[in-house]
């Protein structure tokens, strides 16, 4: 691997990230699926950079994963989205701050397309004022939250209190950063690094000290589609890219995984236990299973948070290994203790993938 | 007096160019922005169908120049347009006026970096057919000669036919590079087992077809029919790839110990500023534009201004040569029917 | 019926004068790039779906060209939208739209 020429290459797609004044729009999954990461995304912006990041309680899910199950046409999406738009113009912001790559592919792809159809937007202006009464200016800049983090990398490495390197042998830790496709499989130049070698979460484990593993299915998709995973029948094939990506990243023993979309988290990190059960292997040493975070889960762990606020407990692979390397202190016993440290009781224990 | 003729260019085009208008009884100032002449043919080691050492063509030619004014390192610094030819400003300080000028400006290799996917510059074990050229004329590359081979790939179309890359040409040449250099390679390394990934053959010249039969019956060559869309890097440093075998209708995937990118001809960046101040035209594959592209190839829309060579488009060697036997006729015919 | 022990045998045979373009016709209305595929397989090759449903957009084309619509809504239902094959197609088709567009005939022609 000839480290420069990636460098060349990232050199070559650079966004225009503004730094304050953003209009953050939540994701309708991941606070399921990793129910602290957004909370931590404002708590980093807001508490720890101080930035302004408003967000708007009218807003809705963008349609996207509508769109792409094939259930609601473009237009329609187009349509809500517009109103999300009319949203932020009405809240006096220009900047747009998707937290869901599927979001951010989406608002991008109907960017891109008024930009090449105006008319098509003209329609959906009137569309959106028949049907509510409402105006917009299109977003002067468009970030996912994840460039905002990347743009912020450094300051959050200055504030750090643990580097991405395992305390006993003083090496940097193996990081395998995973991309959802919607962030710039479709769009290369709107991406912080390109579609072939990103660079936004790169340059996050880079930073706080870690070093990025690319191994030969790196650009993979992790399988989630939509229109297949939520028709049961169809989710072998999904699980079969899974699959097919930690085969591939297995010879180079990564220490954890971090991802930048809703779905890629959380199926990198159950499917390591569905496949566990189905063909009796395990990704990480000892019997556990490789970690996957979330970029602010990992953001929010370099800064020292309690790894138990963070949700680290709802993963369904043990983090514990990964907090150990890192040298983050943390209460075993509070694992399964709520904010408000009642009981929130604790998982059934899978038969192969060690947890515990 | 012998009568001025610049040419514009002294890879073979030019030097073929210059040579013929010496016979002819003109003073022909060959102009070369490089510190040698030859141009991409000196850079190469043979040249197909016949495994001619590239160097016999350049020699050869060269042999034929005594006399003629030859600027190495010099590059055209303007070219004005007068009432009946052109002064031509050189960056080493001479001035020529002269009234015709011939644009032998070649072509330029497709840096196949561009093609991000393919990973070369990024991949160790991924090179270009320039690269593996040079290491058959002995220069030194770990990436070949410190190994041994056991599976490599050749990639066909890196940067031809690629309307996303900029170049919907065919560069004409590299289906049947890639088979020579497979052979060649194949006999350095007997036991390597080499596939040719290609979306169409196209071999359409003298005996290139009998090339073909060689590298399958004597050599044992894969051929796969079908675009590689991705390589990566194994941890123990080769080069995964990925494509689809169209025929059977599956994708495929190999692990090799060495890619040759086939990094095709896209016209010559350096050229656009002569041509802009004399008001040549390019044709809508950005080479230049000919006066007509059966009737006229080596003549450019402008009195006094001819065409030799891959300036206007993608052209072996021998039609290179062709093309500069004929650019100097057409020279002779324009210049003797003016008159003085 | 006649048992003979033995019976027709049917043709593999692409009978192009009986082909029904139909529905490349309704393709190629939404989405004109259809007809420029020189069926490299890129787009296949670096498929998330094609090695586990047999998913191909070269396929998919094809069939549409030659009038096969059968195996088209069964190859398209197993896509991911994962914009990978939109990105390497050297002729620069948009077969995000294409699929899209295929989804849309299918779903009018499932509505009537």
């Amino acid at each position: 691997m000839i480290y420069q020429g990636k460098k060349r290459i990232w050199a070559d797609y650079q966004k225009e990230i503004p730094d304050d004044h953003w209009y953050y729009v939540r994701s309708c999954i991941r606070q399921n699926f990793f129910p602290a990461s957004e909370k931590m995304f404002t708590e980093i912006t807001r508490g720890v950079l101080g930035k302004d990041i408003y967000e708007n309680p009218s807003h809705t899910t963008c349609g996207g994963i509508a769109y792409h199950c094939d259930t609601l046409p473009q237009e329609t999406a187009m349509t809500v989205v517009a109103r999300q738009f009319a949203i932020m113009t009405e809240s006096g912001y220009e900047n747009l701050c998707p937290s869901c790559i599927t979001s951010f592919g989406n608002y991008t792809e109907i960017l891109e397309t008024w930009r090449e159809f105006p008319e098509l937007e003209t329609k959906i202006r009137e569309m959106l004022w028949k049907a509510c009464r409402r105006e917009f200016r299109k977003p002067k800049y468009l970030a996912h939250s994840s460039d905002l983090i990347y743009k912020f990398r450094n300051e959050i490495a200055e504030k750090a209190k643990f580097r991405l390197v395992d305390r006993e042998t003083g090496e940097p830790l193996r990081i395998v950063e995973h991309i959802g496709c919607h962030y710039s499989k479709m769009f290369p130049s709107k991406g912080v690094g390109g579609a072939e070698y990103p660079y936004v979460l790169a340059g996050m484990v880079e930073s706080w000290g870690g070093s990025v593993v690319d191994y030969p299915e790196r650009r993979h998709c992790c399988g989630f589609g939509f229109r297949q995973y939520f028709v049961k029948a169809n989710r072998g094939y999904c699980v079969s890219n899974t699959h097919k990506k930690f085969e591939s990243m297995e010879p180079y023993h990564p220490d954890a995984i971090v991802t930048n979309c809703p779905g890629c988290p959380y199926f990198l990190d159950r499917w390591q236990y569905v496949i566990s059960e189905q063909t009796g292997k395990t990704y990480g040493s000892n019997g556990y299973g490789i970690p996957v975070l979330t970029y602010e889960e990992l953001a929010g762990l370099v800064l020292g948070y309690d790894p138990w606020d963070l949700g680290l407990q709802l993963h369904q692979v043990a983090v514990e290994p990964l907090l150990d390397k890192i040298g983050v202190e943390y209460d075993p016993k509070a694992k399964y203790l709520g904010v408000d440290r009642k009981n929130i009781m604790r998982p059934g224990l899978p038969t192969v993938l060690k947890c515990c | 007096m012998k009568e001025n003729v610049v040419i514009i260019g002294g890879g073979i085009a030019g030097m073929e160019a210059a040579k013929q208008l010496l016979a002819l009884g003109y003073c022909p100032i060959l102009v070369e922005k490089e510190a040698q002449l030859g141009g991409h043919v000196a850079q190469w080691n043979r040249l197909f169908p016949d495994m001619t050492p590239a160097s016999e063509v350049v020699d050869g030619i060269r042999e034929g120049l005594g006399g003629a004014n030859i600027f190495l390192d010099t590059e055209i610094s303007f070219i004005n347009k007068l009432k009946d030819g052109y002064s031509v400003m050189l960056s080493n300080g001479v001035n020529v006026v002269c009234r015709a000028v011939l644009l032998a400006t070649g072509f330029h290799l497709f840096d196949a970096r561009k093609k991000e996917e393919y990973g070369y510059g990024i991949y160790n074990q991924v090179i270009t057919n320039r690269d593996l050229e040079h290491w058959f004329n002995g220069a030194p590359d770990e990436r070949i000669g410190g190994r041994d081979l056991s599976k490599v790939g050749f990639v066909h179309c890196v940067g031809s036919r690629d309307v996303k890359a900029g170049n919907a040409q065919c560069s004409k040449v590299c289906c049947i590079t890639a088979i020579k250099q497979a052979i060649e390679l194949k006999e350095k390394f007997p036991e390597a087992e080499i596939y040719c990934f290609y979306m169409d053959l196209r071999l359409f010249g003298k005996k290139y077809e009998d090339f073909y039969i060689r590298a399958q019956r004597d050599y044992g060559i894969h051929f796969l029919r079908g675009r590689v869309s991705e390589v990566s890097e194994d941890i123990s440093g080769c080069v995964c790839v990925k494509a689809e075998d169209t025929l059977s209708g599956k994708p495929v995937k190999i692990t090799l110990d060495l890619l040759v990118l086939m990094a095709g001809m896209v016209s010559n960046p350096g050229v656009g500023q002569i041509a802009s101040t004399i008001s040549l035209g390019t044709d809508s594959d950005g080479f230049l534009k000919s006066r007509d592209n059966i009737y006229g190839i080596i003549e450019s829309e402008r009195r006094g201004i001819f065409y030799a060579g891959a300036c206007t488009g993608t052209k072996t060697v021998p039609e290179t040569l062709a093309e500069a036997r004929s650019a100097a006729l057409a020279i002779h015919n324009y210049l003797s029917s003016s008159g003085l | 019926m006649m048992d003979f022990g033995f019976s027709l045998s049917p043709s593999s045979t692409i009978n192009l004068d009986k082909a029904d373009l139909s529905l490349l016709r309704k393709v190629r209305a939404l989405e004109p790039d259809v007809d420029i595929c020189m069926a490299c397989g890129s787009c296949t090759a670096s498929c998330t779906a094609g090695p586990f449903t047999g998913m191909s957009v070269r396929k998919v084309i094809n069939d549409l060209q030659r009038g096969r619509a059968t195996e088209i809504g069964k190859m398209v239902s197993g896509c991911m939208l994962c914009g990978k094959c939109t990105m390497v197609c050297p002729r620069g088709i948009n077969t995000r739209h294409l699929i899209l567009s295929l989804w849309r005939v299918y779903d009018k022609e499932a509505a009537r």
